[in-house]
C-alpha cells in the first residue's frame, strides 16, 4: 500500500452541483453570448424608460418619421408616437406575458405529466389522451377563439397562450416520472409510508426538474412569439403597450412604413434568440449525460 | 393487426377526438359572455327583454345545455355547421371555398421545407466543418426565434418595395378571372412563392437540424460501415442507405408539427392577404361571427387528424420495424 500524500487530500474538495453547472454553462460561448444579450435587453427594457421617459401612447411628432430623423432614434408610428419609448415600456409587458404564460403552461403540463407518469394505468391513459387532444387543436386558432370570446385583456391573452402550449411540458414530465418512479430512493421513501402527493412533489419532482427547466425556458420564448402573433392579428389588449401592440397597430401600413413593424419584430427575434441560446446552455449544464447522445 | 385494421382503429379514434373538439367548441361558446341573441339584438340596434327572449326561443337557446349540445353535435355530424349571418351563407360552404387555398399554402410550404431541409441536413452531416453545416446551425436558430410575420414583412419590404418582382398579396391577379386554367395556375403559383417561403422558413430550420442529427446517428451504425466496407459509392451510402433510415424521425416530427403549421398559416395568410381559412378566421373573429369561427376550428382539427393518420401510415410503410400496437 502506498502512503497517502496529505497534500493531495486537501486538493480533493468536492464541487457543489451549482458550481459544476455554472462551470459547464460558462464553457458554452453561445450560451454566455445569449445571457449577455438577454441582460442587455432587460437593461434596455427596465432601465431604458428611466433615461427616456416618454409616454408611448402620446403623439409626439408627425406620423411615420423615419428612424434617426428629427431626434427619434427608432422613428414614430402611424399616430406619431415614439417607437423607442414603446419598445422600452412595451418590452416589459411582452416579457411579463411570456413569463406568466410559460408559468401557466408549466403548472398545467407538470401536473398532467406528473400524475400520468406517477400513477400509470387508466389515469395515465386518460391524461395522455387529453394531452393528445390538445395537440390536435391548432394552437393559434384556438387561442384566437379564447381571446375573441372572452375579450382581449392581459389576463385572457396570458391564459389563452398557457392553455394551448403545455403539451410538450406534460410529455417531458411524464417520461421523467416514468423513469424516476422506478428508482430505489423512491421505493425507499415509499417503504417509509410516504403519501402519493409527498412522493410526487417532494421526492420525484425535484429530481425530474432539469429537463423541465430547459423546456420551461423554451416556453418563455415561444410564449413571447405567440403573444406577438396574436397582437399582429389584432388580438391584444389595446390599452397596454407591448411589442406585439406596436406590430398589430402598425400592420395596415406595412408597405408605407415597414420599419414600424420590422423593429419590434427584430426585438422579439433577439429576445427569443437569446432565450434559446441560454436554453441550449442550460440543457448542456443540467443534463450533461444527454449531451453524449 | 393488418394495415386495414390499424386504419379503422385510427379513424375511430380520430372521430372520438373530433367529437371532443366539437364539445369543447360548444362549451366555450356557452360559457363565454354574450350569446347569439345578444349579437343579433346588437345588429338590430338594441332590443328589449321580450324580443331577446323570443330570439332565444327561436334558436333554442332557452333549452338546457345538454339538449343544445346534442343538437349542435348531431348537426355537425352531417357537416351542418350552422349559418353565418355576417357572410350570409352556410358555414360549411364558406369553409369549403377557403380550405383549398390554405391546403395549397400548407402543403407547398411543407414540401419545400422537407425537400430542402433534408438536402441541407444530409449535406451538413456529410461535411461537419463545411459552410453548409454552419448555415444549418444559424438557420435553426433563426427559424425558432424569428416571428413568422416578421420574416414575411422583411420579404415584402425586400421583394415588393425595394425589388418589385413579386405581388404584394392575394392569390390571383383580378384581371385573370376570365383567363384559362393554365394562365390562372401560373399566376397562383407566382402569388404562392413568398407566402410559401415565409411559412416554410420555420420548418426548414427544424427539418434540416433534425435530418442532420439523425443522419449523424445513422452514419455511426454498423450497417453503414458494412455498406462502405463492401465498396459502395459514398453517394449511394448516403442517399440510399443512411437517408432512408433517418427519414423516420423527420416524418414523425412533420406529422406532430402539423397543427402548428396550420397555426403558422393563419399568420402568413394575414401577412400576404392569402384568401384561406386563416383570413376567414380573422375576419369572422373581428365580426364576432361565432358559427364560422367554430366551423373553422372544427375543420382545421379535422385536417390535423387526417394528416396524423396519414403520417402514421407513411411511418409504417417506410419503417417495417414499427409493429402494430
Amino acid at each position: 500500500m502506498t502512503d497517502i500524500d496529505p497534500e493531495s487530500v486537501q486538493d480533493l474538495h468536492i464541487t457543489s452541483p451549482w458550481r459544476e453547472m455554472t462551470t459547464m454553462f460558462l464553457r458554452n460561448y453561445a450560451a454566455v453570448a445569449g445571457l449577455v444579450l438577454l441582460l442587455a435587453i432587460m437593461a434596455f427594457v427596465f432601465i431604458g424608460p428611466l433615461i427616456h421617459p416618454v409616454d408611448p401612447f402620446e403623439m409626439v411628432w408627425a406620423p411615420f418619421t423615419l428612424p434617426m430623423q428629427e431626434g427619434f432614434v427608432l422613428g414614430t408610428d402611424y399616430l406619431g408616437r415614439d417607437i423607442l419609448a414603446a419598445m422600452m415600456q412595451g418590452g416589459q409587458v411582452s416579457m411579463a406575458i411570456g413569463l406568466a404564460a410559460a408559468l401557466v403552461s408549466v403548472i398545467i403540463g407538470v401536473s398532467v405529466g406528473a400524475f400520468a407518469g406517477y400513477y400509470g394505468g387508466v389515469i395515465e391513459e386518460i391524461l395522455m389522451r387529453f394531452t393528445e387532444f390538445f395537440q390536435v387543436l391548432p394552437t393559434l386558432l384556438f387561442s384566437m377563439v379564447i381571446v375573441a370570446l372572452f375579450g382581449a385583456s392581459l389576463l385572457t391573452v396570458t391564459l389563452a397562450i398557457g392553455v394551448v402550449s403545455w403539451t410538450a411540458v406534460a410529455r417531458v414530465t411524464r417520461s421523467e416520472f416514468l423513469r424516476i418512479r422506478e428508482m430505489e430512493y423512491v421505493a425507499a421513501a415509499r417503504s417509509g409510508s410516504a403519501r402519493d402527493l409527498y412522493l410526487i412533489f417532494k421526492v420525484i419532482l425535484p429530481n425530474a426538474l432539469p429537463p423541465i427547466v430547459v423546456q420551461a425556458n423554451l416556453m418563455v420564448g415561444s410564449a413571447i412569439l405567440f403573444e406577438a402573433a396574436l397582437s399582429f392579428l389584432g388580438l391584444s389588449d389595446p390599452n397596454v403597450m407591448s411589442w406585439g401592440q406596436v406590430i398589430g397597430s402598425n400592420r395596415p401600413y406595412i408597405l408605407d412604413a415597414g420599419f414600424a413593424v420590422a423593429i419590434p419584430g427584430f426585438a422579439i427575434f433577439l429576445t427569443v434568440l437569446a432565450i434559446s441560446l441560454v436554453g441550449d446552455g442550460l440543457n448542456d449544464a443540467l443534463n450533461p449525460k444527454l449531451r453524449q447522445r | 393487426m393488418s394495415l386495414g385494421q390499424i386504419l379503422v382503429k385510427r379513424i375511430g379514434y380520430g372521430l372520438v377526438l373530433l367529437v371532443a373538439v366539437v364539445v369543447l367548441n360548444f362549451t366555450l361558446i356557452t360559457i363565454a359572455p354574450g350569446d347569439v341573441a345578444d349579437s343579433i339584438a346588437g345588429d338590430m340596434g338594441g332590443a328589449d327583454a321580450s324580443v331577446l327572449a323570443e330570439i332565444r326561443t327561436r334558436y333554442g337557446l332557452d333549452q338546457p345545455f345538454f339538449v343544445q349540445l346534442w343538437r349542435y353535435v348531431s348537426s355537425v355530424a352531417v357537416l351542418d355547421l350552422g349559418y353565418s349571418y355576417f357572410y350570409n351563407a352556410p358555414v360549411t360552404e364558406l369553409i369549403l371555398q377557403r380550405l383549398p387555398a390554405t391546403l395549397l399554402l400548407v402543403f407547398s410550404s411543407q414540401i419545400l421545407a422537407i425537400a430542402l431541409g433534408t438536402l441541407l441536413g444530409v449535406m451538413a452531416a456529410r461535411r461537419p466543418n463545411s459552410f453548409v453545416n454552419l448555415c444549418v446551425t444559424f438557420l435553426s436558430l433563426f427559424g425558432f426565434a424569428a416571428p413568422v410575420f416578421w420574416t414575411g414583412i422583411l420579404l415584402i419590404i425586400l421583394f415588393v418595395s425595394v425589388y418589385p418582382i413579386f405581388p404584394v398579396g392575394g392569390m390571383m391577379s383580378a384581371s385573370l378571372i376570365e383567363a384559362g386554367f393554365f394562365t390562372q395556375a401560373v399566376n397562383i403559383a407566382y402569388h404562392l412563392i413568398l407566402p410559401t417561403v415565409t411559412l416554410s422558413s420555420i420548418y426548414l430550420a427544424l427539418y434540416s437540424r433534425l435530418t442532420r442529427a439523425s443522419m449523424q446517428e445513422v452514419l455511426g451504425s454498423d450497417y453503414v460501415r458494412t455498406a462502405r466496407a463492401k465498396g459502395l459509392a459514398e453517394n449511394k451510402v448516403f442517399y440510399k442507405h443512411a437517408l432512408k433510415n433517418s427519414l423516420g424521425p423527420l416524418v414523425t416530427v412533420a406529422g406532430l408539427q402539423f397543427s402548428a403549421v396550420m397555426s403558422g398559416a393563419v399568420v402568413v395568410e394575414a401577412v400576404f392577404n392569402w384568401p384561406g381559412l386563416g383570413t376567414l378566421a380573422l375576419q369572422s373573429i373581428l365580426a364576432r361571427d361565432t358559427p364560422t369561427i367554430m366551423g373553422i376550428l372544427f375543420f382545421s382539427s379535422l385536417v390535423v387528424i387526417v394528416v396524423n393518420i396519414i403520417t402514421d401510415l407513411v411511418l409504417r410503410t417506410i419503417d417495417p420495424r414499427i409493429k402494430a400496437d
